[in-house]
């Protein structure tokens, strides 16, 4: 066992995947000498080098754009979107060009692309660097869409991205860069398109990613005192969505809540609102209730504390389920 | 030049140009080339025979056998020379209207006709012919271009990258992010663009105030134009620049000055903002008319060489008339595949639903 920040985390998980395979490239603004604006790349140059740690000029559709080519040459590329509200000059490329190639193609191309996006608030930045852009990656088929919440997933799922041959979003929870755990770096990890139950309960089922599992988990620790038994299931994958896990939780718990620091509005929680209505109806005591930002651009950061979920308004979702 | 001036009727002097419109070869200090009989003959058939098939295509939209069709005409020279100067090693990304560079990459025009008949968004296997799939959004390619060559750095091959856009996508941002990589990354790429003078109805003085290949040098490369209709000009000035390339002294740009002689697709009404007399005055410049002349003047080719090409060319129009009408729509299951690489739980589902509701008509 090995203690690691998250940071930590996908900062050796890259360096694991760049010694096994040398065609993986890692692509981004500042990820060279200075690590990434949070270090996930930190030393990675120095030991690699500058043909395959590449600062690149500022342009986000650039990097994707140039990221296709080299994975039309056959490399492995891992780009950095120095922060969520920078992604959308990329977009374009990413939807347009990264998610229909492969299709396009017959299935004689693969583009095994990796958009690793801190994502989130909590960390009291100016505009654009606090967002949650998940569901507009979600919506785009072609793409697959992952979140990690933890060091442990941090290190298997970057390694497990990085393998896939499909192109990648890959969201790190930025306000839990510096949480620790113990990770075991010879540990197998789950598959990356599985969901994981990382509390198990009873009495109602908390769904969340990145990170609001976090917060999931705290709130279900207080809910205890007042005895109440809550399951909390860590999604990892977004899209594919691992639904079996869902649909077994909720048949057995009766309530479901769904938590994400994104709107509520057209968020990836009406997706999973709507699934698990369709298959667990007969099982339902509560419709399922979302949790999530407001309908409103992410606010100055001295106002973010009452836009984020926090856990008073998870459990107060919690209630408002038992109450029907 | 007023808005209303036939664009484009009088070369400027900055254009390189080996062959006149009027089939008389002419020097030039820097890029002259040496070409034999059959090489010519060569050229010219080429040219022939792509023009043919964008014919065919052409009738066949009209006729309601594909969508859409994106014309090359008028535009031969610019693809079959630079086409011509790729060697097997070298990876072209085109856009939507490279049927030339197709040809030349020996891709059977058919696949794509395929794309604009809508039986696939794409349809061959890019690494078989080095030649990358049609990109439909305008100017996105430049920078899969650029990162492919990227690639072709790293991996210390002798080969080089082209990528193929028009004068409109030349404002695009990405087209503009490809020259600064390609500049800063010093990658081995040449910028073929093709200024048709028009982006469907916009003329170039929309896009740029100064003439196209003088934005190179801001980036940081040589830019040069050429005789977009010139095959000779374009062979030479793009042999060069790929070589330069694959040497290691970066990026080129290329303007090839040439005219969009159809719509901009099958869709287009050109007459509803340009002049006839500037289709006119670029009908004497044609690519193809320069080397029959040329050929006839100088004796290398006959009445016979000519009739046989015609009939080849006609022979070719007819195969790809018949064996477009006779590509199968895909199976409905189709829109499921290839959407990933690896198994994907909701596809999987999505399919197997929409295949059992279909079965039930069929009971």
């Amino acid at each position: 066992m090995t203690t690691l920040t998250l940071a930590k985390a996908l900062n050796e998980g890259l360096r694991r995947s760049m010694e096994d395979d040398p065609k993986v490239l890692v692509m981004g603004e500042d990820v060279g000498k200075l690590g990434g604006v949070f270090r996930v790349t930190d030393g990675l140059q120095k030991d690699f080098g500058e043909d395959r740690v590449i600062d690149t000029p500022l342009a986000e559709s650039g990097i994707i754009g140039t990221a296709i080519g080299l994975a039309l040459r056959g490399y492995r590329p891992v780009c950095e979107i120095q922060f969520d509200g920078f992604v959308f000059p990329a977009a374009d490329q990413i939807i347009t060009q990264l998610a229909k190639m492969p299709l396009r193609s017959l299935g004689t191309l693969k583009l095994p692309v990796v958009v690793r996006i801190p994502c989130g608030g909590g960390i009291g930045a100016v505009e654009h660097h606090s967002e949650s852009p998940e569901a507009y990656f979600t919506h785009t088929a072609g793409l697959r869409v992952v979140a990690c919440s933890n060091p442990a997933d941090a290190y298997t799922m970057i390694q497990d991205a990085v393998r896939c041959d499909d192109p990648i979003i890959f969201f790190e929870p930025k306000r839990r860069y510096w949480d620790k755990a113990d990770v075991d770096l010879a540990a197998p990890g789950l598959p990356l398109d599985r969901a994981r139950t990382v509390r198990q309960g009873r009495d109602i089922t908390l769904i969340a990613y990145g990170p609001m599992v976090k917060t999931c988990l705290e709130a279900a620790a207080a809910a205890e005192e007042d005895g109440r038994d809550i399951e909390v299931i860590d999604l990892r994958s977004l899209n594919p969505l691992d639904v079996d896990v869902l649909t077994e939780s909720v048949t057995r718990t009766g309530r479901c809540v769904v938590a994400h620091e994104a709107p509520v509005f057209t968020g990836f929680g009406a997706e999973l609102a709507a699934r698990i209505t369709e298959r667990c109806f007969y099982s339902l005591e509560a419709p399922v209730l979302r949790v999530g930002g407001f309908s409103t651009p992410y606010p100055p950061s001295r106002l973010e504390d009452h836009y984020l979920p926090d856990l008073d308004r998870v459990l107060d979702a919690v209630d408002r389920s038992f109450a029907y | 030049m007023t808005a209303d001036a036939p664009r484009g009727v009088h070369a400027p002097p900055e254009l390189v140009q080996l062959l006149t419109p009027e089939g008389e070869r002419v020097e030039h200090p820097d890029y002259d080339i040496e070409l034999t009989a059959e090489e010519v003959r060569s050229l010219y058939r080429d040219l022939v025979l792509v023009r043919r098939v964008d014919l065919e295509a052409v009738a066949l939209q009209r006729q309601g056998e594909l969508g859409i069709w994106a014309s090359l005409l008028g535009q031969e020279a610019a693809q079959i020379g630079s086409g011509r100067a790729l060697t097997d090693a070298d990876m072209a990304f085109p856009t939507y209207r490279e049927h030339g560079v197709a040809w030349c990459r020996d891709v059977d025009p058919v696949k794509l006709l395929g794309l604009f008949r809508g039986v696939s968004n794409g349809g061959w296997d890019p690494a078989e012919h080095n030649f990358h799939l049609y990109t439909i959004v305008i100017g996105s390619q430049a920078l899969h271009a650029v990162g492919y060559a990227m690639g072709i750095q790293r991996d210390g091959a002798e080969a080089a990258t082209i990528v193929y856009f028009g004068d409109g996508a030349t404002s695009q941002g990405d087209v503009n992010e490809s020259f600064i990589w390609a500049s800063v990354f010093n990658a081995p790429i040449v910028f073929f663009c093709q200024n048709n003078q028009w982006a469907i109805s916009e003329p170039l003085e929309k896009q740029s105030k100064i003439p196209l290949y003088k934005r190179a040098s801001g980036f940081g490369f040589p830019g040069i134009r050429v005789d977009g209709n010139d095959v000779f000009a374009c062979l030479a000035v793009t042999r060069r620049a790929l070589q330069n390339a694959r040497d290691g002294q970066g990026p080129t740009l290329i303007e090839a000055f040439t005219y969009r002689m159809g719509a901009h697709t099958t869709s287009d009404d050109p007459t509803r903002y340009r002049l006839a007399d500037e289709l006119e005055a670029w009908k004497l410049k044609d690519p193809i008319e320069r080397v029959k002349a040329y050929l006839f003047k100088n004796q290398l080719a006959d009445q016979e060489f000519f009739e046989k090409i015609d009939a080849e060319a006609d022979a070719l129009g007819k195969d790809v008339r018949s064996r477009c009408l006779a590509l199968p729509d895909p199976p409905p299951r189709a829109i499921f595949d290839h959407v990933y690489a690896g198994a994907h739980a909701l596809l999987d589902e999505e399919r197997e639903q929409y295949l059992t509701y279909l079965a039930g008509f069929e009971r």
